[in-house]
């Protein structure tokens, strides 16, 4: 199958969604449980990568930084900004693109391959309603969430190994920190947290939706999902950049 | 009563179901028979709307499913339950869940009416003390029974069973197709069953399909599956010996001749 017709086949699929519920109450207990699997579920792995990444930030920043003429603060500044802008959106997000994805994925391929979404088919039920929408829609409530307390970790992540190390005093991390501020660069990552959640909760579904086969197509289109997905990221990352930060 | 006219069905340039016309007549077990690979599940998906035929009509009580809008065609799937060849019970969901699902969705009943719901069909597909158990707890024939309650709990008019009897033992076989023709009667439902199963052919076979490569090549009932004449149908229905000999005898006992053009000397001797 050519590119084209499986990205049309994509947008078909995401205007497929767009229909009247048979019950609201089903598909808002839908909502909620993907909310849980997609949020909760991937809480903990989002904690451990934040601290270490914003430790790692600030011990490599202080490393480069040899010159005496500028100050110990600016390191928090440095790990403030590319937490912020690069790390917590874009990082998590690739992890989450496996962590998130392949359960997308793989549980959706296994429902295709058990005629478990043709079983609701036949009750009349629009299953891209009632299985691929909720978990776009927990994706886009639940990702820039996780990207938020990531952001808040990484920082605290920065400045625990700063101390902890010797490197600066907590009162110079956190001058640092309110030093040269700048709220737009939250907005914009809060834009790319919700262009990835879309990615990384509608590539996979895709891939998974569709499978055709069995046990072995399921992994397959798990794995491509996550490849697909990452490449995405990365991509729109650039595109964002290229046209907000300006 | 389900109608089926000229119906073909393709994928790329291979044809698989090729012109079938047919009427599945209501409160009978209507039974499709043929070798594996023959169309009969890619049939039966185009009957219920999951394959879109590429010509040809399907009439549910003289409504065309083909071309019908999505929301009549929902209309229409709500009367129809379908027991499938893997049984395709929700995993993440207990029985009493699974068997609940449509009537969470389609009904405003209260807990206590759907749960009593559930226990009836539970109760006449014969199972207890599953409601708490999931389907990977249950064995084949277990699965199959709650994929029928499933398939029923919202009284259909027309129930679908691909292959009910794959991997089960005879025995267990025999239990679900009388469960199946019991049901038919009972609640006069058009049923449509794909099968390569020759038990079941004989217990519940009331109106029988054979296809061929997509093609129907005969159509009767268990009484005159007996008499048939069709060399391609007789290879796959009476395929061992045993069976050759089983439909002689039937034969002679109600004809008082046997009448074949096998070779009949052994059998004397
Ligand atoms: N989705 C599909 N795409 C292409 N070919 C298919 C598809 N589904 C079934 N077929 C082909 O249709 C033929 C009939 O299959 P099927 O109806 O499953 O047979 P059976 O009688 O065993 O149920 C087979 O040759 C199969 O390869
Ligand atoms: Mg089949």
């Amino acid at each position: 199958m050519t590119l084209f017709t499986e990205f049309g086949r994509y947008l078909l699929m995401i205007k497929g969604m767009f229909s009247k519920p048979e019950n609201g109450k089903m598909y808002w207990k839908e909502l909620m449980h993907q909310c849980v699997e997609i949020g909760i579920g991937s809480l903990g792995i989002v904690v451990i990568i934040s601290f270490f990444m914003g430790a790692v930030s600030a011990l490599q920043t202080a490393y480069q930084l040899v010159s005496p003429v500028i100050p110990k603060s600016t390191i928090a500044q440095i790990v403030r900004d590319t937490v912020i802008l690069e790390f917590s959106p874009t990082l998590v997000c690739i992890v989450l693109a496996g962590v998130v994805g392949s359960k997308i994925a793989s549980e959706l391929g296994n429902m295709r391959v058990s005629e478990q979404i043709d079983a609701l088919e036949i009750m009349g039920i629009n299953t891209k309603a009632y299985l691929v929408m909720p978990k776009i829609l927990a994706a886009l409530i639940m990702i820039p969430l996780l990207v938020v307390i990531s952001m808040a970790l990484g920082i605290y992540g920065g400045r625990l190994a700063g101390v902890l190390s010797g490197i600066l005093s907590p009162a110079q991390y956190d001058k640092g920190l309110l030093g040269n501020y700048q709220p737009y660069n939250v907005f914009f990552a809060l834009i790319k947290a919700y262009t990835f959640a879309f990615i990384i909760s509608s590539i996979p579904a895709y891939y998974g939706y569709y499978v055709e086969g069995g046990a072995l197509e399921i992994g397959r289109s798990s794995t491509k999902s996550v490849v697909v997905s990452c490449v995405s990221i990365l991509f729109a990352d650039y595109v964002l950049a290229a046209l907000l930060l300006q | 009563m389900i109608e089926v006219k000229n119906l073909k069905k393709g994928f790329g340039d291979k044809t698989v179901i090729n012109d079938v016309s047919v009427v599945m007549q209501a409160g009978k077990c209507n039974l499709i028979i043929g070798a594996s690979g023959s169309g009969k599940t890619v049939f039966m998906k185009c009957l219920v709307g999951l394959f879109t035929p590429d010509s040809g009509e399907i009439l549910y009580d003289g409504q065309d499913f083909t071309d019908m809008n999505d929301e009549s065609r929902k209309e229409i799937r709500k009367q129809i339950g379908m027991l499938f060849q893997g049984s395709a019970l929700f995993d993440s969901q207990t029985v009493e869940q699974n068997i609940m699902f449509p009537l969470n969705m389609f009904t405003n009943d209260s807990y206590q009416q759907k749960l009593a719901r559930v226990n009836e069909v539970l109760e006449r597909v014969n199972l207890k003390d599953v409601n708490k158990k999931f389907p990977a707890e249950l064995s084949g024939g277990m699965k199959k029974r709650v994929g029928i309650a499933r398939a029923i709990v919202l009284n259909p008019k027309y129930l679908f069973c691909d292959e009910p009897n794959s991997g089960l033992d005879p025995q267990t076989s025999l239990v679900i197709d009388k469960l199946i023709a019991e049901i038919t009667r009972e609640y006069n439902i058009t049923t449509i069953v794909n099968t390569h199963d020759m038990n079941s052919v004989m217990e519940i076979g009331d109106h029988i399909i054979y296809m061929h490569k997509g093609v129907k090549e005969w159509e009767g009932s268990n009484k005159e599956i007996i008499f048939s004449k069709n060399e391609l149908l007789n290879e796959f229905i009476f395929a061992s010996e045993f069976l050759k000999d089983a439909k002689d005898m039937r034969m002679l006992e109600q004809t008082g001749k046997i009448d074949n053009n096998r070779n009949m000397d052994e059998l004397i001797k």
